[in-house]
């Protein structure tokens, strides 16, 4: 019964880790988006094609959403009244869909490459 | 009600497959049910704390704590995958064979198990966390209709157990002599997959910056964003935008487990080195 104990806490010393080397928080240095009453502002995003880019999610809402794109192979959950960076990395040139996946009825956007 | 029970679902498949494949795995080892369930419990009160620090896993690191925390427990996984394949192949068969005669051999197989219970946890632990923040942001906001979706997550929730099932009794219909191969296979894949995405994890974060030209798109084939893309992403790591350095990963990890594999049957030629029961108890830990 000795491995249950350590089973169970492996799970928790990644998080304690993660939490013990702490850093300073989200910086802001991306393509500004912002979150607010679950949508987002601009909606539609342009970055150049085939470079890497850097967008900052500013979620203004209470609640917790989902930065979420299959075709940008993004999941980033942003706390409310908290940011996120998403590095998008080189696209070629296209129509990238993506939603704020807890409130997906109005939490949509896109991101076109160019 | 409809809208919140997808989402969960789409949360929980991914835990709900590796629940039926871990169980069919260790189909018939004594205990096994009580480490999955260990397994399930600790990753849903991981899964808790992790909800409720989203905002402050996320801003460690720059603000890449989130991406380098799930890389982290994916390679985690990836590991104890990996250990409890190579362990198998070397005593597997005979554990099973022995364990019919004499009750002593579990104790050697309990440290796979518990390769597989934090497996089981990891998973639970990551899919998890975002249900509860999903269904935490709907119970916070508290009106009626509220009630009805948090019906929907929970028969989301339910959706995930049904798949566990599924996935299970699924196996369980393989003949028992071809079970122990098959379960060998999905757990190489499972590993390979999860190896691909923790890259995938950590180019978010800002690391692995090679190879990140996208090699394919079949997403007009299969959208991962689908129910059935998510089945496959979890089963056999399905992409339908896969960069270089994840398709690396995926093949790298499938040619090291089997190649450990391997290795550790021919070290175990007739297979029936059950190492003894532990005489002198190991320290805790």
């Amino acid at each position: 019964m000795r491995m249950p104990v350590s089973a169970v806490f492996s799970s928790f010393a990644v998080l304690a880790m993660a939490l013990a080397l702490s850093a300073c928080s989200g910086g802001g240095e991306g393509i500004p988006v912002t979150l607010k009453d679950h949508r987002f502002t601009p909606a539609e995003i342009h970055v150049p094609a085939n470079k890497p880019a850097l967008l900052t999610i500013k979620n203004d809402d209470d609640s917790a959403d989902e930065f979420d794109s299959s075709s940008l192979g993004v999941e980033k959950v942003i706390a409310g009244h908290a940011s996120g960076n998403v590095r998008l990395r080189p696209l070629p040139p296209g129509r990238y869909p993506f939603m704020g996946e807890y409130h997906s009825s109005t939490a949509q956007g896109v991101v076109i490459a160019e | 009600m409809l809208a919140s029970l997808i989402i969960v679902f789409r949360e929980v498949i991914e835990a709900g497959l590796i629940v039926g494949i871990v169980l069919a795995a260790t189909n018939g080892v004594a205990r096994r049910t009580l480490w999955v369930s260990y397994g399930v419990t600790g990753g849903i009160a991981g899964a808790c704390l992790v909800a409720a620090f989203a905002g402050e896993i996320g801003a460690l690191f720059y603000g890449s704590g989130q991406e380098l925390f799930n890389a982290s427990i994916l390679f985690i996984a990836v590991a104890m995958l990996t250990w409890h394949n190579v362990w198998m192949a070397g005593h597997g068969r005979e554990m099973a064979r022995e364990m019919k005669r004499v009750g002593a051999a579990v104790s050697a197989g309990e440290r796979s198990l518990a390769a597989l219970a934090i497996v089981v946890g990891v998973a639970v632990l990551r899919e998890g966390s975002e249900v509860v923040l999903f269904l935490y942001g709907i119970a916070s906001t508290g009106s009626t209709s509220n009630a009805s979706m948090l019906l929907g997550g929970t028969l989301g929730l339910a959706g995930g157990a049904a798949m566990s099932a599924l996935m299970y009794f699924g196996l369980l219909t393989i003949p028992p002599g071809r079970l122990f191969s098959v379960t060998s296979w999905l757990i190489t894949l499972l590993a390979a997959g999860m190896a691909a995405q923790g890259v995938l994890f950590l180019q978010a974060a800002g690391y692995l910056g090679v190879l990140t030209a996208q090699l394919w798109d079949t997403s007009w084939l299969l959208s991962d964003g689908s129910i059935a893309g998510k089945m496959l992403h979890t089963l056999i790591g399905y992409s339908a935008r896969p960069d270089g350095m994840q398709l690396a990963a995926y093949i790298g990890t499938i040619l090291a487990v089997t190649l450990l594999m391997r290795w550790e049957h021919t070290r175990h030629p007739r297979g029936n080195q059950i190492p003894a029961p532990a005489q002198n108890k190991p320290a805790a830990g």
